[in-house]
């Protein structure tokens, strides 16, 4: 047997963990869903949702068979194949890097050598999803919104490759578990805070959560790009927009804070995948936090802050960081 | 046509911005040119909510006709509610006792108040900042319980009458207001940190909008967006009325005629207004609430105007009498309407997420442009 080719029980794991990042996907969207509803009413100075479970747990199942239940309208004039298309194109690309964040030290189904490729790739596909909802809606306005999210993904993308490319420099490697263990001495975070920086700015650009969500809140003028779509074509990009924002905050995790890292806690084999869910969750947290109190920022001062400022910095830092490793 | 005509064809279209707004404006539609981003020109279609006041205001009683001015602004109705009532008694050589005239002045200004704060969480929303209306919707519903208090109304005030006020007001609402007051100090703090510094708000509203003195007094603009281009007028000061030459407070002013001064503008005026409610109840005169007034007053013939300083602006009535009780014509100045007819020239060239945050500058009340 060649040794890129699998076992069978190497393809039986591989199915398990595919039904497994699928169901991760789905509990997450749910959590956050719960968490930004929740936190959102506190920064405002309400409750959130009370009524439904204890203190409203069970509103966002509750939504969710509502969504379900609603008819799937295609606009008549829309290219159908397209329409039904793009919700596709938007879930499952972001859905498999999951297969390959490092959930602890032996806790990852995939360890590909070029991982961070891997999900900046996958990542990427969210851009085409968006450009075909728009076009499919057979909606001027949807199309309007859809080419201003396209340009705002594309310029955003940059920084984020650079800054991310930084670390990989001084790991030597793509591969997502090296770069946990490389990070024995001290997290990443200490030695490339620029890069932390520009990479979270970018990556709420690149998940167009505020302040950068002027392509949904398009809706505010014209409609945004997922306006025609109904129930369970709507929650597909919604949950693809919450593993989008959980692939970003892994991938700060991983990079910048150690990853799995942290204090043993008596948790046994249990401890490091907690340790993990804890850093994400808490930079999801700030995500949040930051969607709730920025007001928007205007479209061309977006594209401003990526070409005039993200860029060249991350260039600058990438230029030092090889110029160090290079010593 | 030639390539680059063919482009110009495809990339212009029409936008209308319509009598639905997700943006809190009321029923306003506006027909966009646009160009690209750009909007090339603003053609404002109104009378979506036009409710013929001023006709109802020919047709009955002039009693009958008070609770019509609450309704035509309804977020700073006791203005309009002033205007009336004053203008009946400068008719009527109507005398006011002086309490009367205190409560009208501590119950317009509180009026003031909540309409800049409703104006405030409107204009952050459509920034896109969700959390600030809910923060001036506390300070708003802290007012409204007070004005519930006192006048019976949370919104639509129909408080005053002719020769004063309906009814006095208690010591427990003496009390909320002072409590009121007291906070509304410290809240101050809050917006300035969570909005006056921040820097996403400033780079969309800093040299956003600007209007130049000479363009607010060609279309007649007043309130806080003809003070925010650094013109001091208010009517307050320049066509004194009620007892407000008792009271000392600044006229709010801003030099730079954008956005971002239009709203530093409001926020202190509300600061104002509260220098003048602690004022006025500190100094609050005992007596009665209401004049002895005829139970049937017949309007003189001729015509008579009387001004106020509503929220927005201006507000203007003149009324033709004809010697009954019923009006021969009324005219309502809308301050929004004035404020509104800007946009036209203003909005050339601008582009569209920067309308939108001019258009919240404005503090534009539909109804009020409709009537």
């Amino acid at each position: 047997m060649e040794s890129d080719v699998f076992t069978n029980a190497e393809t039986v794991r591989l199915v398990m963990a595919l039904v497994l990042v699928f169901g991760f996907v789905f509990v997450n969207a749910t959590v956050m869903t719960y968490l930004e509803r929740k936190l959102a009413a506190r920064f405002q100075g309400r409750l959130g949702p009370m009524e439904i479970g204890f203190q409203g747990i069970l509103q966002v199942p509750v939504d969710g068979i509502k969504l379900l239940a609603k008819q799937l309208m295609v606009p008549s004039d829309a290219s159908g194949f397209l329409f039904r298309l793009a919700p596709l194109i938007a879930f499952v690309p972001v859905s498999l890097p999951l297969l390959i964040i490092p959930f602890g030290p032996k806790l990852q189904v995939l360890d590909l050598d070029v991982g961070l490729l891997f999900i900046l790739s996958m990542a990427a596909f969210n851009t085409v999803a968006v450009f075909v909802a728009g076009w499919s809606s057979n909606n001027k306005y949807a199309m309007f919104g859809a080419l201003r999210s396209v340009a705002q993904n594309i310029s955003y993308e940059i920084p984020i490759l650079l800054s991310l490319l930084a670390v990989a420099l001084i790991v030597n490697s793509f591969s997502m578990q090296q770069i946990v263990f490389a990070q024995q001495s001290c997290w990443f975070i200490l030695v490339q805070p620029i890069a932390f920086l520009i990479y979270f700015i970018s990556g709420l650009a690149e998940t167009n959560r505020a302040p950068f969500d002027l392509p949904e809140a398009e809706s505010e003028l014209t409609a945004g790009y997922h306006t025609e779509y109904s129930g369970m074509g709507f929650s597909m990009f919604f949950i693809a927009e919450y593993t989008n924002m959980f692939i970003v905050c892994s991938i700060a995790t991983v990079l910048f804070f150690g990853g799995w890292r942290g204090v043993p806690l008596p948790f046994g084999d249990y401890t490091h995948a907690l340790w993990f869910l804890g850093k994400v969750y808490f930079l999801m947290f700030v995500m949040i936090w930051c969607r709730w109190t920025f007001p928007r920022v205007r479209f061309d001062q977006l594209m401003n802050l990526a070409w005039k400022y993200l860029i060249p910095f991350s260039l600058l830092n990438l230029l030092i960081t090889a110029a160090v490793v290079s010593l | 046509m030639t390539d680059s005509t063919r482009e110009f064809e495809v990339y212009r279209f029409y936008l209308n911005l319509g009598p639905q707004h997700p943006s809190t404006h009321g029923v306003l539609r506006m027909v966009l040119g646009m160009y690209g981003e750009h909007v090339v020109d603003i053609d404002p279609v109104l009378g979506y909510g036009h409710r013929m006041h001023e006709k109802m205001a020919e047709s009955r009683p002039w009693p009958m006709f008070l609770p019509n001015t609450a309704r035509m602004d309804y977020a700073c109705a006791l203005p309009h509610n002033h205007c009336y009532v004053s203008l009946i008694e400068r008719v009527n050589n109507i005398m006011v006792p002086d309490r009367a005239e205190y409560l009208r002045v501590i119950t317009s200004e509180l009026n003031r108040i909540a309409s800049h704060l409703l104006w405030l969480g409107a204009f952050l929303l459509d920034l896109g900042a969700f959390t600030p209306i809910l923060y001036a919707f506390d300070d708003r519903e802290q007012v409204l319980d007070i004005l519930e208090h006192v006048t019976g109304s949370r919104l639509t005030h129909c408080y005053f009458r002719v020769g004063g006020v309906s009814a006095d007001i208690d010591e427990k609402s003496i009390d909320l207001i002072n409590v009121f007051v007291r906070r509304m100090w410290q809240r101050f703090d809050i917006y300035d940190k969570l909005i006056t510094k921040n820097i996403i708000f400033i780079r969309r509203t800093r040299k956003v909008g600007i209007i130049l003195p000479e363009m607010a007094r060609r279309y007649g603009a007043t309130g806080p967006v003809l003070r925010a281009s650094g013109v001091a007028h208010d009517i307050r000061k320049h066509e004194p009325y009620s007892v407000y030459p008792e009271f000392d407070f600044k006229i709010a002013t801003a030099k730079k005629g954008d956005a971002f001064g239009r709203y530093l503008v409001r926020i202190e005026e509300m600061k104002q207004s509260l220098r003048i409610i602690s004022q006025a109840v500190e100094r609050l005169p005992a007596g009665p609430v209401r004049a002895d007034v005829p139970k049937k007053i017949k309007l003189p013939s001729g015509g008579a105007s009387f001004s106020v300083e509503g929220a927005r602006g201006d507000v203007t009535y003149y009324l033709v009498g004809d010697g009954t009780e019923v009006p021969y014509r009324l005219k309502v100045r809308s301050p929004t309407l004035s404020n509104l007819s800007l946009i036209a020239e203003l909005g050339k060239g601008i582009l569209l997420a920067d309308l939108i945050a001019v258009l919240g500058s404005l503090d534009l009340v539909i109804p009020e442009i409709d009537r």
